[in-house]
């Protein structure tokens, strides 16, 4: 029998990026919120100290700071007539637990999307003609514009520092920032951090065959910074351990850097951590939702009334979360109709290596999660896609972050996997080798989806998420196309081999690509192809709003985190200036 | 001492992001212990050993010294103690499935799919185990009395997955003894293989090592300093910046 507890204004489920941000803007608003998060309190002191956090086994090898896939898994195929079966150890994508969520383990590339993204349907359908895509894709325009988010996006830069170069300030393109952007109101926050030997490589190479090389925007910091909030950070130091551990050095913007000591000091806000919500509550006309049930970390099971749930989880859990509180009607692939799951889309990973001889010493694990140089000639809907078959496109980058050796040691093809072979051409190639990674954008299409799992259970006895998914012919095309180009650049490096592995399918879980899972909650203008509006309101239920990338109606060539910033400042504009004056639909389905 | 030492890539990209020869400042790091001897890292570690048996013993010694053999760059599996790291690992949590989300239904997936047995990892070392002696006992040799060639030619057939090892596919247990093989090799040495950095001397990573401020826009230059292990933490951080308030 569950506990009832005093009903507060807010419930926020997950206390990550998005759920530190929301509540401290609503409990400074005057708000009683509750933050609710499943794992462990942390903080940069004592938990994400030297020497333990420099372990490569232990956060990469071993996924230490990662949701707990032994009592919380999902499961996975490739196509609907397969049977899914457990993701039975994390691989391809790694969400993180505990409080500052998967943020705490991110590498801080810090990107803003085009503003040809948010129109990407429209815009496709203007350039190329209605008959361009393959009739499975169902890329959507997202409801909201790049104007809509620019203050947003400012916002969430200034909140992290983020140290970068800006291309375009108000319409007037910068010399040395990437002239591709869309217009921003002004410089970022900081410089940008210092080039390492590969992004220095890179960029004479890149700008060598006419591209336009930039500093990767980081939120890593070059410098000392106090943000808005009166939080101080640090100057990153290179250390080489970035994605997958927390950094010790006070140097990335993670919650526990930007913004919790702001949202822990007021009394309106309580945070509560070791608690698993199993649903949100819905009143008898199902259109209203009561609060949410939670499980704690002893056992003990609670109902927390609340006039307002904000889902804030990781992308991938604020979809299970509508399918295990009915909020929202599941998608069918059969018959396209539904919308819970649907569009779920992830990014298009390919990489290019570039051997070189003993005398070019690269050092490669002297990196921050964001240090490098890269273009976006190729990216998004930057050149002519007449002709090619397939929309979108990657950066392409010498963006390497490290080089911690059981993860990196790169060989060239047709090197044995063992062996004196093995061994004498990790050590030849180790101190000499440039990688480029050709991030790319990921179409939504018909067949690729998430829903509940008919037959695995979390520990909670609750159904898993399934996600069905293969990587779309669209971006197959697209992934083959932009690393030829970069296969192009590595050669113009001067390198004694160039190795393009341009990304095929099937899509596998058995090998990292990145963690930029996206859709399946997607945002839009209609309730019959979208989960939330553009407020990321519930058409169905609107005193529930979900954030996260889940929001996303497909990817874009970037990093997610940027855009999910902006969109979770625009939301909460949305809701101190309009819902909570006057709660109800914000639009009118 | 540490030493510098200027390489240039002028001759493939191009001067302008070498810095001239007249601005390099030694390279600066804090105090290092003296290079291990020599003598040391050819000295075979003592493993006592927890998981294995004597019987696995002689085949894990063995085979990991085929998977990482000892050359011209230095001590191989043997000699950095991978067994030793294999022994730990699955006499530990991770043996006993740390991280591995063990409930059924259990059936074979699709390669994308991934791991799909119900054997714990050290329930699989010991199935194979059992039936590769079981194998190798039939036919007269056991895997430790073969040539190097042999041995080899015996791990490519167990690579290939053509083999059931009661249950196991042989494929299965040579990659999950391939890639912890790999991981005990190039980890930190607190956790058993790696012994003196080996592995991290052979390429040139100086481990748990964390400040490249000033280091890393002097390009093309190579970093040589004694690699640092999670051990030799002897001031409770590995912290160079006093800036950096790690003693909160």
């Amino acid at each position: 029998m569950a506990q009832r507890l005093k009903e507060v204004d807010v419930v926020v489920i997950g206390v990550g990026m998005v759920g530190s941000i929301v509540a401290k803007e609503l409990a400074a608003a005057g708000y009683k919120v509750v933050g609710l998060e499943r794992g462990q309190t942390r903080f940069t002191v004592p938990e994400f100290q030297s020497p333990a956090v420099h372990d490569e086994l232990r956060f990469d090898i071993r996924k230490a700071l990662m949701q707990d896939n032994t009592r919380e898994p999902v499961t996975f195929r490739n196509q609907g007539a397969q049977v899914a079966l457990p993701v039975r150890r994390w691989e391809s994508f790694l969400p993180g637990t505990g409080l500052g969520g998967s943020m705490v383990h991110w590498n801080g590339q810090t990107y803003r999307f085009q503003a040809t993204d948010f129109q990407l349907a429209t815009r496709t359908r203007e350039r190329y003609g209605k008959n361009f895509l393959d009739p499975d894709v169902t890329i959507q325009d997202w409801g909201v514009t790049y104007d809509d988010l620019e203050p947003h996006y400012d916002r969430f830069e200034y909140l992290l520092g983020t140290s970068g170069k800006a291309g375009n300030i108000k319409g007037r393109i910068q010399a040395g920032g990437d002239p591709h952007e869309s217009p921003r109101s002004r410089d970022y926050p900081t410089p940008p951090q210092k080039e390492h030997f590969q992004g220095a490589m890179f960029r004479k190479a890149a700008g060598s065959l006419g591209y336009h090389p930039f500093p990767q925007p980081s939120s890593n910091l070059s410098q000392p910074y106090t943000n808005p909030e009166g939080v101080k950070l640090n100057a990153c130091v290179f250390c080489g351990f970035c994605e997958r551990y927390a950094c010790e050095h006070y140097a990335k913007s993670v919650p526990q850097t930007v913004i919790l000591p702001v949202l822990l000091a007021n009394p309106n806000f309580e945070l509560r951590t070791g608690c698993q919500v199993q649903r949100i509550n819905l009143d008898s006309t199902k259109k209203h939702a009561t609060g949410v049930t939670y499980i704690d970390a002893v056992g003990r099971v609670f109902e927390q009334p609340a006039s307002l749930v904000i889902t804030s989880t990781f992308a991938i859990n604020n979809i299970r979360m509508l399918l295990l509180s009915g909020i929202g009607k599941p998608y069918d692939p059969a018959t396209g109709h539904g919308v819970v799951g649907r569009n779920y889309a992830y990014q298009t990973m390919s990489t290019v290596a570039s051997f070189f001889d003993e005398d070019v010493i690269v050092n490669p694990f002297m990196a921050s999660g964001a240090s490098g140089t890269l273009i976006n000639d190729f990216a998004g809907d930057n050149f002519d896609h007449s002709g090619l078959g397939f929309i979108g496109g990657a950066y392409i980058g010498a963006v390497n972050t490290n080089g911690r050796p059981i993860q990196y040691h790169p060989v060239p093809p047709g090197t044995p996997a063992w062996g004196k072979g093995w061994k004498q051409a990790v050590v030849k190639h180790y101190n000499h080798t440039v990688m480029f990674s050709c991030h790319g954008s990921s179409v939504s299409q018909r067949q690729n989806y998430c829903d509940l799992d008919p037959t695995y259970r979390d520990a909670w006895g609750q159904p898993v998420l399934r996600i069905t998914f293969d990587f779309p012919p669209n971006d197959i095309k697209m992934a083959a196309y932009v690393t030829a180009k970069a296969v192009e650049i590595g050669k113009a490096m001067g390198a004694k081999q160039v190795v393009g592995s341009p990304r095929k399918g099937p899509y596998t879980v058995t090998q990292y690509q990145t963690t930029h899972n996206t859709g399946g909650t997607v945002m839009g203008d209609d309730p019959k192809t979208s989960v939330v509006n553009r407020y990321l309101q519930s058409w169905d239920v609107p005193n529930v709003f979900v954030i996260g990338a889940s929001n996303y109606p497909q990817n874009a060539t970037w990093n997610p985190t940027g855009t999910l910033g902006a969109l979770t400042y625009w939301a909460i504009d949305a809701l101190k200036n309009k819902y909570l004056k006057s709660p109800g639909r914000l639009v009118s389905a | 001492m540490d030493k510098v030492t200027r390489r240039s890539f002028v001759t493939t990209v191009g001067a302008a992001t070498v810095a001239p020869a007249a601005a390099l400042l030694p390279l600066t790091a804090p105090a290092a212990a003296p290079p291990a001897k020599s003598a040391d890292l050819a000295e075979p570690p003592k493993t006592t050993y927890l998981f294995f048996n004597t019987a696995e013993v002689l085949f894990i010694e063995a085979a990991c010294e085929r998977l990482i053999p000892a050359d011209e760059s230095g001590p191989g599996a043997l000699g950095a103690g991978v067994p030793n790291y294999l022994d730990k690992q699955l006499g530990g949590a991770w043996g006993a499935g740390e991280r591995l989300y063990r409930s059924g239904p259990w059936q074979p997936g699709t390669p994308s799919q991934g791991y799909q047995l119900p054997f714990t990892p050290a329930e699989l070392f010991h199935a194979s185990l059992r039936a590769i002696n079981r194998d190798l006992d039939a036919h007269g040799t056991p895997f430790h009395g073969m040539s190097p060639e042999a041995q080899d030619a015996y791990l490519k057939s167990l690579e290939s997955g053509a083999h059931d090892l009661d249950g196991v596919p042989s494929g299965v247990f040579f990659d999950m003894l391939l890639k912890m093989s790999i991981e005990g090799f190039f980890s930190d040495p607190v956790y058993g293989g790696n012994r003196n950095m080996v592995a991290w001397r052979m390429i040139g990573f100086p481990g748990a090592y964390a400040d490249y401020f000033e280091a890393i826009d002097r390009h093309g230059v190579k970093f040589e300093r004694e690699p640092m292990s999670l051990a030799e933490d002897g001031h409770g951080h590995i912290h160079v910046r006093q800036d950096i308030p790690a003693n909160l």
